[in-house]
């Protein structure tokens, strides 16, 4: 006996991801769902844009990572609360880890989320947390052929951070061509040259998160 | 691998529609899998493989269609193939692209007794 069936096999990961998004709305947070591969330079954003932001701005991260605690320690020092999910093998962080890691903060003063998901430039785009938009970062040392070669990704962020262009004298890694080719993928993309070592580019990406903060408040 | 987190939540949706129906053996499970999906189809088989061992639904047939990317033009209200996963439209150039389909990720049929 054959059945039609037509079910979304992530129906269930998008539902509590529903929920996540609701929650945070209600509260009016601002939630970013950050990407990259490893060592592209997540974390480091991180501690820089904390350092920029947390004066004015209420931030909360959230830290994942396949083992160990070291991020969530790093986001610490920085005096920013900070949950670390331990996913134990999975290459991707779920809407149910984030939902159970929300419940680890006071979020009454918070305006800011962001996830830093693990380090992986394919599984962690075909899953939802409750975002409101993914960002990626991709560093000039993994080379420009990476748009064409991870185009989910690219399409799924609304900003890519191109980082560690100081390191440009050192690598033979083109920024057209980068730029060129993902905004084939996405011609809506938001693209940030950066480099969280010299600084270079990041007052650019302040502004703009502080402006989608702002209109987040707006909203809600 | 995210394959196996797939592989579990589509035989989670097997199960259900089998409770639905009081069947009692899988034959088959057909799935729509989109072309600009994170899933390697031949990772899904050896997953579902691997975690319907010693269940009702041992043995059975994954048969997977892979889905081509293809988008709507806002502009002049064209479909068309994606083609390189170059977004913009082959008549008029416009870049405010839908996708339509090849994002697809969906259990269409099942095979059971
Ligand atoms: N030269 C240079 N190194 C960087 C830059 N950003 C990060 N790094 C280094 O890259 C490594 C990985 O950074 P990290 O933030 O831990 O990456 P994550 O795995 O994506 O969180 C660390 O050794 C950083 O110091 C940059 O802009 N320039
Ligand atoms: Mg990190
Ligand atoms: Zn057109």
């Amino acid at each position: 006996m054959k059945i039609s069936v037509v079910r979304n096999i992530l129906e269930a990961n998008d539902r509590i991801a529903q929920q996540n998004r609701d929650l945070f709305t209600e509260n009016g947070l601002l939630v970013i769902n950050l990407m990259s591969s490893p060592g592209a330079g997540k974390t480091s954003l991180l501690e820089k844009t904390i350092d920029a932001l947390k004066d004015d701005v209420g931030i909360g991260i959230i830290e994942g990572d396949i083992q160990s605690t070291q991020d969530a320690e790093r986001i610490a020092r920085k005096g920013v609360p900070a949950v670390q999910i331990n996913t134990g093998g999975e290459c991707h962080l779920d809407g149910n880890m984030i939902r159970d890691a929300f419940k680890e903060f006071d979020f009454e003063n918070m305006d800011l989320l962001i996830v830093e998901n693990v380090g992986n430039l394919v599984c962690p785009a075909e899953f939802k947390v409750g975002e409101d938009f993914k960002a990626m970062i991709l560093s000039v040392t993994e080379g420009d052929d990476k748009p064409s070669k991870y185009p989910l990704m690219f399409r799924e962020s609304k900003v890519l951070l191109i980082n560690k262009i100081d390191l440009l004298p050192y690598v033979d890694c083109s920024l057209d061509r980068i730029k060129e080719d993902s905004l084939k993928i996405n011609p809506d993309l938001s693209i940030f040259e950066i480099s969280c070592k010299t600084g270079e580019g990041l007052e650019e990406w302040y502004e703009w998160l502080r402006e989608r903060i702002k209109n987040r408040e707006v909203i809600s | 691998m995210h394959e196996m987190s797939i592989a579990m939540s589509m035989i989670e949706i097997v199960r259900e529609e089998m409770r639905k129906c009081d069947a009692k053996t899988l034959r088959s499970v057909r799935l729509n899998i989109g072309q600009m999906s994170a899933v390697v189809p031949e990772a899904l088989s050896f997953c579902f493989e691997v975690i319907t061992k010693g269940t009702e639904m041992e043995g059975a047939r994954l048969m997977m269609d892979v889905i081509p990317l293809k988008g709507y033009c806002h502009t002049c209200e064209k479909e068309f193939e994606i083609k390189d996963y170059v977004f913009a439209c082959p008549s008029c150039e416009g870049t405010s692209i839908e996708i339509i389909s090849g994002r697809d990720l969906a259990v269409v049929e099942i095979e059971v007794d």
